[in-house]
């Protein structure tokens, strides 16, 4: 070794300890984080806190199938019970009456300060009149079994009002106990879980308590034949597709490291290359994460996910160092150096995106691919055996030059392939991009369908759309909360929304509890107005003892707060809808959609936007999955923007090396074929491209950059080396490639297939296109005879 | 949260008391013929007879706490076999439909539909209905005792609810007719209230 490779290898050692400590003690993230833009408006957060730690993200809609009716309400109960008792769930509803009595006594108890109806007009000797009489009606009427217990304590119809506040949502038909399905064939339950929806571990922990008791009440059930549990909701799904990424990544990764093993055990024969191969990936891993880590402050797992496939490019480089090192290397580094170059032009067009996500990928494949040439350049070489026996190419390299000669064609007739795809792409009707998240959603469809059925049929609050009310304090929010309720009110009456929910109606604000209890009159002044509000009523005064004894009781009663609602389910309706998130509260406002219509988000904001609100108070209308998606195709037009600018810059460093326009648009143009030929491929196979499409893109530039950059020193300088080395290095680094993704894109993971599908076959074109592009390729002994060939 | 999750529904099967009892007598009276008396007989065919009505209604409610009764009318529509729809008009508009195993109430912006099967303790007593409109009288008879006085123009018939969860709400059920006709239907409940339901002239279709 020389002094340069001891010392070029000592500084890579420290390199990769000091890399090492950082990726260890290096904050890793799986939330939705990613998601939010850098510098996010205040929608964007609420956006991804409501994902992240949201009502609805907590859900888990559980169905029991199979055994009869009976035992499946019975397994319901004893499920129910055990999953009470769990700390793990916070509320836990399958249709049995629990805590019912509880509920009751408290709205009836705290009637006159929760009741929307109570304000000092309501106890006027007219008032009275007016709500006696509604009660009297209401007596009359087939309902009238449900209030006549109530008159002697409740004649102004409090408790009615509540319930009508309160809503009755539509809950499920009730078979033995428990609810069940409209078409009877299966249990329903829905559970809270405390562990919020981004928090996958929670999630899969509940999810496990959840199968554990229905384990234990189909045993303790004697084992109701047949019996089986369904379980949906955010949680579920997250839990399931990281599952399904797992197990699928491991599989496809397993399967394609063995290929690709083979492959370069069959070319270099020699397991020490085979492994020494891996130094440049394994530093430009490192390098990547170490530097993501430091610049951003913690990683995510998308930019691990995407990253890694950055090893088809850097054990690339070891391809080409162990393959071509059998001749004079000259050549070798400056192709190399200038498609690192290229490749972190390409990639730092990523840098300035507003998707974190992307920006991560930026900078780990920058680093990345820079720490992997190095090393494979000054690192390398020294490690290498001094006799490394690999398997002497030139013959494949011989071979395929010929197979490449025989298929030439015209090179006109190469101009026709951007001119069919972009007739394919032009003449394609509807979007070519997909605009929507749920594109890149590794739930499948039946998972979907069984999603959709246990919603409809549990009639699950669809959290879609909110009115996010967010303030300094609880009192402020809980107050601005009850001053857009008119405004919701009306927009009900309009038929814009079907109706809504407000944790004021569980926990009204101070100032409107004070407001009602300030409107009570004393007993003296109820007992006169009273007097003459039932003259000429059925009702005589004597029967109302019970009615003025309770209200002034009502006149001193303390102020209903978070605590006397413990252990109701008061709570958890409070609980979920008033959220405090350190200095900020938030009380969220679900807006029910219409059976007929969607909601005309515009129409609710400007409703909202003329609500006079209090200081430092704000109010947002949130259209969750429309914001979703609105958040997802800015991100997706930003980056196919950066990738232009990008690729202006690949064309303007290549100009500045090459120094000729001809050279540059040889190198140039089988990358812009190969991404054109595969997009058009994808369009018309029925895909919409999403982001990760975009990003296969980005790869295949920067794979095959190399291959046109070696074709075309080739093609331009004499002193280029063995063709037939060069072109077998370059087969041999495209199969690796090809066979690495094209394992992916057998994957159901929407999110892996893409990549698959468009970086296998981008490679292979960009190699074939290239070579093509790049004139003859046999050596200058062969050619002679090349006329009588052709 | 749905507070009266519990209350309500035996509220409202309550209220479809009288529903229930009319169409158990229109829809029941061929089966009965064969068991009972000539004038029971003769009855029981002529209601089977009828396959739509539609009449005008009086109810009226006597509370112990009200000095007075409080008073309700609207129409009453029946068609073969099993639906019955009550539509109030005064002193509030509201209607009350019975079909099937459902139950559906509209009063003001409200309307609330009842699946009767949500309901364990009221099954027997739909299910009666269901398994008489099959003609199976023991079925009905477990759900209340029948009891039959007068002639053939001038009848009553009393039914008391078997079930002691139902009887601690409805102590009995009185039905009032003449020939073919029903006069009037009276809900006795346990702690004396009663609500007597007179049903008045054919409205003209």
């Amino acid at each position: 070794m020389t002094r340069a490779g001891v010392v070029a290898t000592a500084v890579w050692g420290a390199f990769v300890l000091v890399a090492l400590v950082i990726v260890i003690f290096a904050r890793y993230t799986t939330d939705l984080s990613a998601f939010l833009p850098r510098s996010p408006t205040a929608t964007q957060r609420l956006l991804v806190d409501q994902l992240r730690e949201g009502i609805a993200s907590r859900l888990i809609l559980i169905g029991i199938e199979g055994a009869d009716p009976g035992q499946r309400a019975r397994i319901s109960m004893n499920m129910g019970r055990r999953l009470r008792t769990d700390p793990q769930f916070v509320a836990v509803n399958n249709g049995e009456p629990v805590g019912l009595d509880r509920d009751r006594q408290l709205l009836f108890n705290h009637r006159y300060l929760l009741s929307e109806a109570v304000n000092p007009a309501h106890f006027t000797a007219q008032g009275l009149r007016e709500s006696i009489q509604e009660t009297l009606d209401l007596l009359a009427s087939p309902a009238g079994m449900l209030v006549k217990s109530l008159l002697p304590r409740d004649p102004t119809g409090e408790m009615l009002q509540i319930i009508d506040q309160l809503g009755s949502e539509r809950q499920p038909p009730t078979v033995d106990g428990a609810w069940a399905s409209r078409d009877g064939k299966r249990a329903l339950m829905v559970v809270q879980t405390r562990a919020a929806g981004s928090d996958t571990d929670g999630q899969e922990r509940a999810i496990e308590a959840v199968r554990r008791a229905f384990d234990a009440a189909v045993a303790e059930g004697g084992g109701a034949a047949g019996a089986s549990l369904e379980m949906s909701g955010p949680g579920v799904f997250s839990v399931a597709a990281r599952a399904t990424i797992k197990q699928q990544v491991t599989r496809l990764s397993i399967v394609s490291t063995l290929l690709i093993t083979l492959l370069l055990l069959w070319v270099y024969r020699s397991f020490r290359a085979l492994v020494l191969g891996l130094i440049p990936v394994v530093s430009g891993a490192l390098a990547g994460i170490a530097c993501v880590a430091l610049g951003f402050g913690a990683v995510h797992g998308i930019t691990l996910g995407f990253g890694v496939t950055l090893i088809g490019e850097s054990v690339d480089y070891s391809i080409y160092l162990f393959i071509q090192s059998q001749q004079r290397t000259a050549t070798l580094w400056p192709t190399i150096r200038l498609g690192v170059l290229t490749s972190i032009v390409g990639f730092a067009s990523l840098l300035p995106s507003a998707f974190p996500g992307l920006a991560q990928l930026g900078l780990f494949s920058i680093s990345g691919l820079v720490a992997a040439a190095l090393v494979t350049r000054y690192v390398l070489p020294n490690l290498l055996p001094p006799k490394l026996h690999i398997r002497d190419l030139t013959p494949l390299g011989v071979r395929v030059a010929a197979a490449l000669q025989r298929v030439r064609t015209p090179r006109a007739l190469l101009l026709s392939i951007p001119i069919l795809a972009a007739i394919a792409l032009y003449a394609h009707r509807g979007p070519v991009w997909n605009p929507e998240l749920s594109a890149l959603s590794p739930v499948s469809k039946a998972d979907q369908a069984l999603d959709a059925m246990l919603r409809s049929d549990i009639g699950a609050p669809d959290v879609s759309y909110l009115v996010v009310v967010s303030g300094p304090s609880q009192e402020s929010v809980l107050h601005t909360a009850e001053g857009i309720a008119p405004t919701l009110d009306e927009l009900v009456d309009q038929g814009v929304i079907a109706g809504f929910e407000s944790p004021a109606r569980y926990l009204p604000s101070s100032a409107a509890q004070r407001a009602r209890q300030e409107s009570l009159p004393g007993a003296a002044d109820l007992k006169a107005n009273l007097e003459k509000a039932l003259d000429g009523l059925p009702l005589r005064l004597e029967r109302l003892g019970p009615f003025l004894h309770d209200v002034e009781e009502a006149r001193k009663q303390s102020f209903l707060t978070r605590k006397e609602l413990q252990g109701t389910s008061l709570a958890t309706g409070v609980d979920a809808l008033l959220l405090n998130g350190g200095a900020r509260w938030s009380a969220l406002l679900p807006l029910r959609v219409p059976t007929t219509v969607a909601i005309d988000v515009s129409r609710v904001h400007s409703a909202i936007a003329k609500v006079a609100l209090g200081e430092g108070v704000e109010a947002v209308v949130l259209d969750v999955k429309g914001e979703v998606d609105r958040l997802y195709s800015s991100y997706l037009s930003e980056v196919i923007r950066l990738s232009l600018a990008g690729f202006a810059g690949i064309v303007l460093l290549l100009l500045i090396f090459l120094r000729s326009p001809l050279r540059v648009l040889r190198v140039v143009a089988p990358l812009v074929l190969a991404v054109l030929t595969v997009a058009a491929c994808l369009v018309l196979m029925g895909q919409q491209l999403t982001l990760l499409h975009l990003i296969g893109m980005l790869l295949i530039v920067a794979v095959g950059s190399n291959y046109a950059l070696f074709f075309d020193r080739r093609a331009s300088e004499a002193q280029a080396g063995s063709a037939p080395l060069t072109l077998a290095s370059l087969v041999i680094a495209n199969a690796a490639t090809v066979v690495g993704f094209g394992v992916l894109g057998f994957s159901s993971v929407p999110i892996l297939a893409a990549l698959g599908t468009t970086v296998a076959p981008g490679a292979l074109l960009a190699l074939v296109f290239s070579a093509l592009l790049a004139g003859d390729f046999r050596e200058p002994a062969d050619r002679s005879a090349a006329p009588a060939a052709a | 949260m749905n507070v009266t999750d519990a209350s309500r529904p035996l509220g409202w099967m309550f209220a479809a008391a009288p529903l229930l009892a009319c169409v158990l007598l229109l829809v029941t009276g061929a089966r009965y013929a064969r068991a009972a008396d000539s004038d029971l007989d003769q009855l029981m065919s002529a209601l089977a007879q009828r396959k739509h009505g539609h009449v005008t209604f009086v109810e009226k409610k006597y509370l112990a706490l009200l000095d007075r009764p409080v008073e309700s009318s609207g129409e009453l529509l029946y068609d073969a076999p099993d639906r019955l729809e009550k539509k109030t008009l005064k002193p509030k508009p509201e209607s009350l439909v019975l079909e099937g195993g459902t139950v559906s109430a509209q009063r003001g912006r409200h309307h609330y539909v009842l699946d009767l099967k949500q309901y364990p303790q009221v099954i027997p007593f739909i299910e009666s209905i269901r398994a008489t409109l099959a003609g199976d009288r023991a079925a009905l008879e477990q759900v209340f005792k029948v009891d039959f006085t007068g002639s053939f123009d001038h009848w009553t018939l009393a039914l008391v609810p078997r079930d002691p969860k139902l009887a601690q709400t409805v102590k009995e059920i009185h039905i009032e007719g003449g020939k073919d006709v029903i006069h009037s239907v009276e809900i006795r409940e346990a702690d004396g209230d009663r609500s007597l339901l007179t049903i008045g002239a054919d409205v003209a279709q």
